[in-house]
């Protein structure tokens, strides 16, 4: 993750620096590369020790070895609850707010990064008293608490993917042409707004596959609950499931921001990759003559 | 692009809408307020059968929000709309079987032009294969066939408006409202543009509300102009009578150019300006004495180079077979008066010359500044 923002940011500055002078544009560009460097080695290091570690005869064994696929299986299951809900719940609400309530927008800001502020042990502490019987003993209880947990992510995606295009003049040219509200939000706001729905899902996912602490105070065998209980067994094998899981999650992150960017290209506007908007100002640039 | 038209007209895409058939759009007592600020106040118009009305008014008049009550984006807090006369207060916008065409460009990204201008079509459930016909068929009369696949951003600013332009006419509707559809353009597109809207509107005969701040817009395109300010209507004419007959100071200065210089009213015989009494617009304003001052449009002085005359030129510009000319008059007074260009040779800056009225017109007068 710290690759890509950090690329994407050497992306977007180009522009800026176009006039600045040579030399101070060449020291700029070192520095920007010892960042670069000091990053890849903070976040090398680790790797490449757990590489070590583990050892490639790990790898092979990780599918196979007891009860990877159950908890597998069920963080899947989790990811999926988690990002169906989320999205049913969240995309509706903040394209709504965007237009009716563009004013609470600070205060959904503050809201929404709520579950990020209250650490988790108070909130599952909270969710295990309150919640109803049918639900404590089911993994669905965990799959809405994750939903909880990833409104602050994916609402900042979506609110980027809402600021990248004129939502509300679109709504309006959908509405006088004769779609009511359903239509317009299915064939309108969604197809502009795919890019930070697939952010929001990558966020979600990759939350999911990594949280801890609610999974075993939950009593959840989750992935990550399995790597912990496996790491005393075979060390080896857990150290390599958890490099696949985050080769799995870079896998996606890059995915999207490779589908963000073709997709922006093709219809134009702005490219939206995880939290950031970069407005491609296409059509404006354009020459006016014909 | 004008080929192009010519094109669509021989292609027989005229209007399936009968002529004579258009809508009667009509606004009474319509107020809106938005907290202490009242955008409408008491806004009655009416738009005939195929006609194209123009709102007219500085920025923050009330333009839009007229619009946008009429489309069903806004509500009025009191007053009605009625469409052919019946009240469409209840009826949502996306039922009101209105076009419009937006300010900032409001094609929607992901889908092709042809797309943008069938989408009216397939919410009306059309075959797929009938609104690409139509939507081919309204391309074809906006001068776009061959843009027809391509996505909004590679189409300029222009090209964009006029893909939004054949998308609100391709649901036949019943009403076409446009706000400030060519401000986003450069001078030259603009000028195109509103020549081809105008003459698509009269060819299917669209009964048209068109918002605009620009005055030389309005004029040229409408059948009438509301001059609005203030969130009222304070007058509603044609292009013409706007310009002689003007109802009031704001019409006068707002449309076209007008010269405003001091002078004296004279009782019946009219008001003393530059030297010679000439007669008063409308009769004799009963509220005005004394002191006062005089509206003049720039072809309504006359000037002479003269040494010691009662003013000095300060600058001139060149408008074709017109030359406008400033001049500064004693007291601080500038004025603006057109002269042909080949009399006007000699009025360059810094040369002293003599500025009357033509004598018998008669002028506008208004309270002194
Ligand atoms: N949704 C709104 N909320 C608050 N004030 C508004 C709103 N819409 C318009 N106004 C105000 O109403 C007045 C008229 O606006 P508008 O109709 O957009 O004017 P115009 O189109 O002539 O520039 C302005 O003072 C504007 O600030
Ligand atoms: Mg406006």
């Amino acid at each position: 993750m710290a690759t890509i923002a950090s690329a994407e940011q050497a992306d977007t500055e180009v522009p800026a620096k176009a006039g600045r002078p040579p030399g101070r544009r060449r020291r700029w560009a070192a520095w920007r590369w010892a960042v670069l460097l000091i990053a890849a080695v903070f976040f090398g290091i680790p790797l490449y020790s757990g590489l070590k570690f583990a050892g490639f005869k790990a790898f092979t064994q990780v599918i196979g070895y007891q009860q990877f696929g159950s908890a597998f299986a069920l963080s899947l299951r989790l990811a999926l609850i988690a990002t169906v809900l989320t999205l049913v719940l969240m995309v509706p609400t903040s394209v709504y707010v965007h237009l009716r309530l563009p004013r609470t927008r600070r205060f959904m800001e503050a809201i929404t990064i709520l579950p990020i502020v209250i650490p988790p042990i108070v909130l599952i502490i909270g969710v295990l008293k309150a919640a109803p019987g049918f639900l404590i003993a089911t993994p669905n209880l965990l799959g809405l608490e994750y939903v909880i947990l990833s409104m602050p992510f994916a609402y900042r995606s979506l609110d980027a993917g809402l600021r990248s295009f004129d939502v509300r003049t679109l709504v309006e040219a959908s509405n006088s042409l004769g779609a009511g509200w359903p239509t317009t939000l299915w064939r309108v706001v969604i197809p502009n707004l795919r890019t930070a729905i697939m952010s929001a899902t990558v966020l979600t996912v990759a939350l999911v596959l990594g949280e801890y602490t609610m999974a075993s105070l939950d009593n959840f065998q989750t992935f990550p609950v399995w790597i912990v209980n496996f790491e005393q067994n075979s060390g080896p094998v857990s150290v390599a499931a958890s490099l696949l899981a985050l080769f799995v999650t870079w896998l996606l992150l890059m995915l999207i921001v490779t589908v963000g960017s073709r997709s922006a290209r093709k219809h134009g506007g702005a490219q939206v990759t995880l939290f950031s908007v970069g407005i491609q100002q296409v059509s404006r640039t354009r020459g006016e003559s014909e | 692009m004008t080929t192009n038209m010519a094109a669509g007209t021989q292609a027989g895409v005229t209007g399936r809408r009968a002529e004579g058939a258009g809508t009667t759009l009509r606004m009474r007592a319509v107020s809106r307020s938005f907290g202490a600020v009242r955008a409408l106040d008491n806004l009655s118009l009416e738009v005939a059968p195929g006609e194209l009305v123009a709102l007219l008014g500085p920025s923050g008049c009330g333009k839009t929000t007229a619009l946008r009550i009429v489309a069903g984006f806004e509500y009025a807090d009191s007053g009605t709309v009625t469409v052919d006369g019946k009240d469409i207060s209840p009826v949502p916008a996306a039922k009101r079987d209105m076009g419009m065409v937006f300010q900032s460009y409001s094609l929607f990204p992901n889908m092709t032009a042809q797309d943008n201008v069938g989408f009216g079509l397939r919410m009306r459930k059309q075959s797929a294969s009938s609104r690409s016909k139509r939507a081919a068929e309204l391309l074809d009369m906006v001068g776009l066939s061959a843009q027809a696949r391509q996505y909004p951003h590679q189409l300029s600013g222009g090209q964009q408006q006029r893909v939004a332009l054949a998308r609100a006419l391709a649901i036949e509707p019943s009403v076409l409202l446009l706000d400030e559809p060519l401000s986003a353009l450069d001078a030259k597109v603009r000028l195109q543009l509103r020549e081809q809207i105008r003459s698509l509107q009269q060819r299917l005969g669209t009964t048209t509300l068109f918002v605009t701040h620009d005055q030389e817009e309005a004029l040229s395109i409408s059948d009438r102009v509301g001059v609005m300010k203030d969130g009222r209507l304070e007058q509603i004419a044609t292009p013409a009578e706007l310009y002689e007959r003007p109802a009031t100071t704001f019409v006068a200065e707002f449309v076209g150019t007008m010269n405003r210089i001091p002078g004296s009213y004279q009782g019946m015989d009219g008001v003393m300006v530059l030297g010679s009494v000439v007669p008063v617009h409308g009769g004799r304003p009963d509220d005005l004495a004394g002191e006062i001052d005089v509206l003049v449009r720039p072809e309504g002085l006359t000037i002479q180079a003269t040494p010691g005359g009662n003013g000095i030129v300060t600058e001139r510009t060149f408008l074709g077979s017109l030359t406008r000319i400033t001049v500064l008059l004693s007291g601080d007074v500038s004025v603006k008066v057109d002269k042909t260009s080949a009399a006007a040779t000699d009025l360059v800056p810094g040369a002293s010359v003599q500025v009357g009225v033509v004598g018998g017109e008669p002028v506008g007068v208004t309270a002194r500044h």
